[in-house]
């Protein structure tokens, strides 16, 4: 490794700052290490225009895992003289995605980052209302973030009149009950307004018409961290952290039968190997590396041969995979690649909100399929029943990306351990007995 | 009948939504902290309420896997069963827990103790296994036996 590369790797402004013992940061804590700087300097001297235009050239891409770009999103919604208000900004802190952790760890060290970067994407769009959408289950996080908000309040940091600027946020966290689909950004909005979290045709997109029909703009935890960061430090500095295209760090993750399950904020554009090796401590004895999803459990599998590619939002393309959530999920040689499928495919199964007919019919049967093979019942032609199925969950037959998701692990899965699918069905029992 | 503490906290919801409707979800978990679950009659009450339809609420109530239309035991594990689980030993915990509890995913033990519900990732995948009791989460329950010692925590 280069010294470019290692000196870049030192750079960690996300969790850099976060305490050795677990604890949030308190306000005056975060205020030490330089939080509240980017707020303070956007309402001050800096147009809403500037801090879009700040974050576009940054080359912030979403943290959730389509990678669409921050600035972007922000641009399309309708401001100025004659535009709907009041326009509203979400953060989308439902982290459900099987296998991703990163978020939580954020909003439990660091809540006041998360408050900050969802100011400044209010200031920048003429938000005056924020919404902070986190999962129940999340408790140590709740209660982080409501500490946060009363002590963001009493500095003026949010509510009337921000720093005497004349821009004001009114800000309130908002504790789901439990379903993948409220991650979905229409979906949300539909929880948010107080319905199942069905998602919504679009266009029109949420920028333009969102909670309850105004401009709303959702963005994942981690993206929202970003933006202080990019605005304090500015868009070269941002882009200079990475070792691509796309700007920043990003926080990676392995769990798994690895060393050393866990997370890391590294520059983007680290390799898988590097992510696996170094940081994940490598696989743990006895097991050995067949494979893994990069990115949360709707991407696709990657295999040995793959390892030296980048995470980042484009290098995994060209295998067929993206990098999702970035936080990877391993399987070893002692684990059923069957096994493993049925997990995922019966985690969409359960999830899909019935909607759609090919994700609300298809996955069950889907399911269903993959648990006659485990159980030594299958036939071939189950295999191909197993590819038509998924080729019918594709993007374009279903109104939000769930069902694409469950399409990407299971036609990758089945491309590279078709022979121990295949296994199942001709010795009829799995290969891998529970001890 | 719902008392004045459950419709302060209702209220306390309601307050951060222009629409009464739209605190609905959060107003049913406020009930349902006093009452463990959601019965037909509570839900007429709150659906009352908030000036909706007892259907309509319903709607959203059994949509959310945290609200419960049916009695849970005094305390409700959630065993995570996704897939970062699954890979170290998420089954094992699973019949350890049915074996030691005598129950499956959905039922309750028979003194009202404990119930077992399936949870989707809990979001604690560097220490899965995973699952959570009430509020609380417990990771790296490799082997299961683990468990053990944590249940007798939860009278």
């Amino acid at each position: 490794m280069d010294n470019r590369t290692e000196k870049k790797r030192e750079q960690k402004p996300l969790t850099g700052s976060f305490r050795a013992d677990g604890k949030p940061l308190d306000i005056f804590e975060y205020e030490q290490a330089g939080g509240y700087e980017a707020l303070r300097k956007a309402v001050k001297s800096m147009t809403p225009r500037d801090v879009q235009e700040e974050v576009k050239s940054s080359n912030l891409r979403g943290r959730g895992g389509a990678g669409f770009p921050t600035g972007q999103k922000w641009s399309f919604v309708p401001t100025g003289e004659g535009a709907p208000i009041p326009r509203y900004i979400a953060a989308n802190a439902d982290e459900m995605e099987p296998g991703t952790f990163k978020d939580r760890i954020l909003m439990e060290n660091s809540p006041h980052m998360l408050i900050e970067g969802m100011a400044l994407a209010a200031y920048a769009t003429g938000a005056e209302h924020a919404y902070i959408f986190l999962r129940g289950e999340y408790v140590t996080a709740a209660r982080a973030l409501e500490g946060a908000l009363a002590q963001a309040y009493e500095k003026n940091y949010l509510g009337k009149n921000v720093l005497g600027s004349g821009f004001s946020l009114e800000m309130h966290l908002h504790l789901s009950a439990g379903r993948y689909m409220c991650g979905e950004e229409t979906g949300l909005l539909n929880s948010l307004e107080g319905k199942r979290a069905m998602p919504r045709a679009k266009p029109p997109y949420p920028q333009v018409s969102g909670f309850m029909g105004k401009p709303t703009v959702v963005n994942n935890v981690e993206t929202l961290c970003n933006v202080p960061h990019i605005i304090r430090n500015g868009a070269a500095w941002f882009k200079s952290l990475s070792l691509g295209q796309d700007g920043g760090t990003k926080i990676y993750g392995a769990s798994g039968r690895v060393k050393r399950p866990g997370a890391w904020e590294l520059p983007m554009g680290t390799t898988i190997r590097e992510i696996l090796e170094v940081h994940a401590g490598g696989m743990r004895d006895g097991y050995k590396f067949r494979g893994l999803i990069p990115g949360g459990a709707s991407t696709e599998f990657l295999i040995e041969e793959h390892l030296d590619l980048a995470m980042d939002f484009d290098s995994l393309q060209p295998a067929g995979s993206r990098m999702g959530t970035g936080t990877m999920i391993i399987l070893d040689d002692r684990t059923c690649p069957v096994g493993m499928q049925i997990s995922l495919q019966s985690f969409f199964a359960r999830e899909s909100c019935g909607w759609c007919t090919p994700c609300r019919e298809g996955l069950p049967w889907i399911v269903h399929t993959l648990n006659s093979i485990e159980d030594g019942k299958g036939e071939m032609e189950d295999m191909d029943l197993l590819l038509d199925q998924a080729r019918l969950l594709a993007p374009g037959h279903t109104f939000c990306a769930l069902a694409p998701g469950a399409a990407e692990p299971l036609m990758s899965g089945v491309k590279y351990f078709r022979e121990d699918f295949e296994r199942h069905i001709r010795e009829k029992r799995c290969p891998w007995p529970m001890e | 009948m719902l008392s004045e503490k459950e419709l302060a906290e209702v209220e306390k919801e309601l307050a951060h939504y222009e629409k009464r409707k739209a605190g609905c979800i959060g107003a049913l978990k406020a009930v349902q902290k006093h009452r463990g679950w959601i019965s037909d009659e509570c839900l007429k009450d709150i659906a009352q309420y908030l000036e909706m339809t007892p259907d309509e609420l319903d709607n959203v109530a059994t949509f959310y896997s945290s609200i419960y239309r049916r009695p849970v035991g005094r305390h409700v594990i959630f065993i995570c069963d996704s897939v970062s689980c699954y890979t170290v030993g998420y089954r094992e915990l699973l019949r350890h827990l049915s074996e030691r509890l005598q129950i499956k995913p959905g039922q309750t033990t028979s003194d009202g103790r404990f119930t077992l519900l399936p949870a989707a990732c809990l979001g604690v995948c560097e220490k899965a296994p995973a699952l959570m009791i009430d509020e609380d989460v417990h990771g790296n329950l490799e082997p299961p036996e683990k468990v053990d010692e944590i249940l007798e925590r939860y009278k």
